[in-house]
């Protein structure tokens, strides 16, 4: 693991090369080509930014940073230092100061609240394992190609979240008849003025469910700034969209949200899947919400050289998405016949899972290795990729093709 | 090399002031409060018909390195691009300069 992002900016400074504006940026740490079709596809590797470890430079402002894939093989929670980084908007706060921030509750509520850190702290503890994922994770590897962040598959991680139910914060305000939604915005601003400032609403009973919550760590540690310290929205089993970071505003509402980031943005055609075909209209649309069960091998690469005649292991993680892993399975065959791969530990519904099988001897030639997951409300994933113009929700079957010589 | 990796660890262990952990079950959490410093990026949009208009009107918002890795979009596709980040994003882009930022990134070669 590289702890090493803000100590080795320092030391470049202090040698005077940190200033050198060449081609490649003074914070360069390799690169890195990302499975893209058609390209682009080669990406900065940067450790300049704070907090943060290795990271694939996909924007530097407002920060995109994905998460290397080798990252995945090395365990189901993803380090804090190489979780990916996803902002809206440039003007992010650089300093947030642990004693005078306060979380505002308001709206339809009997009691406006304004609590601090400790008091949220006070408050009954609740600690979940549970996957964010960007709605747009793996855009990039649409086809045809969509615009957009253009990642490849880390823009996902996983944690050990640990806060407080956001129930229990509702409870102290009260929430009044008539409430529908509770919306939530984060210390982030736009740059231009009236421009949409980030919001996202969940309906009143999914927010006091008892499972979303104000996390005020991860894995066991003060979040990252860049990951949204001090309180992030979590909200198990759904896209990242929901999980506001630096969240700093609660507001009950007794209408539903109208605004841009619900009514416009983020939404997907309601088929199943958000699956459509390149240039169909005329379907409804509705705001992105449930995850779906997706599975990745994490120990081959595409492309990979293994030995004729010897077993082949195969290990990645998987997660089903608004629910927990029922089976993996994996194909040697491209997918006609399929077995069952031995899952690891139960870290909860809406945690990766490890999966580990050995594929028999394999005879020379070209092969596809193809996993799929099926989820315990016995969702699986699609064979063929999905596809969208937004980019969102890709959860088609992931195949290895690998060289057996 | 091995050398100077752990010179660097025994540093980052010394500046990195000790991350503040989720107490056990009973102590409620300590928190420390943070100051950071982002990177800025210096890149520019390549030379070519309009880059100078490119340059002033699209990087007070965002850098460049999102837009230079997209795949080749269609003129049509970078209009209904450029026409949200006016009309939406409010981004404050002269009438007249729609169209060469369009035309601009229309004609952009996807970077390796």
């Amino acid at each position: 693991m590289n702890h090493a992002a803000i100590p080795r900016r320092a030391v470049l400074a202090g040698l005077g090369i940190g200033g050198l504006a060449a081609a490649a940026p003074a914070w360069a740490a390799g690169s890195v080509k990302l499975p893209l079709p058609g390209g682009p596809d080669t990406r900065d590797l940067t450790t300049a930014f704070p907090g943060k470890g290795s990271m694939i430079l996909q924007r530097t402002q407002p920060p995109l940073l994905e998460t290397p894939f080798e990252v995945f093989d090395q365990g189901v929670f993803t380090p804090n230092d190489q979780f990916y980084v996803r902002w809206h908007w440039a003007s992010i706060p650089t300093e947030v100061d642990a004693k005078t921030f306060r979380l505002k509750v308001h709206g339809h509520v009997d009691r406006e609240l304004s609590l601090s850190l400790d008091e949220i702290a006070r408050l009954p503890r609740f600690e979940i394992a549970a996957v964010n994922q960007c709605s747009g994770n793996s855009r990039g590897l649409f086809e045809p190609r969509v615009p957009g962040a253009q990642w490849a598959n880390g823009s996902m991680g996983n944690a050990r979240w640990t806060g407080v139910r956001l129930k229990d914060v509702l409870d102290r305000a009260g929430v009044r008849t008539g409430a529908m939604q509770v919306r939530f915005s984060g210390l982030d601003e736009p740059v231009v003025n009236d421009a949409p400032d980030f919001k996202k609403s969940l309906a009143l009973d999914h927010a006091r469910g008892g499972e979303v919550m104000l996390a005020y760590a991860m894995n066991g540690e003060q979040l990252p700034l860049l990951n949204g310290f001090p309180l992030r929205l979590v909200v198990p089993g759904w896209y990242s969209t929901y999980w506001v970071k630096m969240l700093s505003d609660v507001e009950v509402l007794d209408k539903p949200d109208e605004q841009y980031w619900m009514k416009t943005a983020y939404r997907i055609s309601d088929v199943p899947g958000a699956n459509i075909k390149p240039g169909q209209t005329g379907f409804k649309t509705v705001p992105i919400n449930r995850m779906v069960p997706r599975s990745f091998v994490t120990n081959l690469q595409d492309g990979a050289k293994v030995a004729a005649g010897a077993p082949v292991a195969v290990r990645g993680i998987a997660f089903g998405g608004d629910c927990g892993v029922r089976a993996v399975d994996i194909s040697s065959d491209g997918g006609v016949t399929w077995s069952p791969a031995k899952l690891g530990a139960d870290e909860g519904p809406y945690s990766f899972r490890r999966f580990e099988g050995d594929l028999p001897a394999l005879a020379a030639g070209a092969h596809a290795i193809k996993v799929r997951c099926t989820n315990t409300n016995g969702l699986a994933q699609p064979m063929d990729r999905v596809w969208n113009g937004a980019g969102f929700m890709q959860n088609g079957v992931e195949t290895v093709s690998l060289q057996v010589a | 090399m091995s050398m100077h990796r752990t010179a660097f660890l025994l540093a980052a262990l010394a500046l990195t002031p000790i991350p503040a952990l989720a107490a056990p079950t009973s102590e409620p959490m300590h928190f420390t409060s943070q100051q950071v410093e982002l990177p800025g990026s210096d890149r520019v949009f390549p030379d070519g018909p309009g880059a100078e208009v490119v340059n002033n009107n699209c990087l007070a918002c965002h850098s460049a390195g999102m837009v230079l890795t997209q795949p080749r979009l269609s003129k049509a596709q970078w209009t209904e691009t450029v026409n949200k980040m006016v009309h939406v994003y409010k981004a404050p882009v002269d009438q007249a300069d729609v169209q060469a930022i369009v035309d601009y990134l229309a004609a952009l070669k996807p970077q390796p």
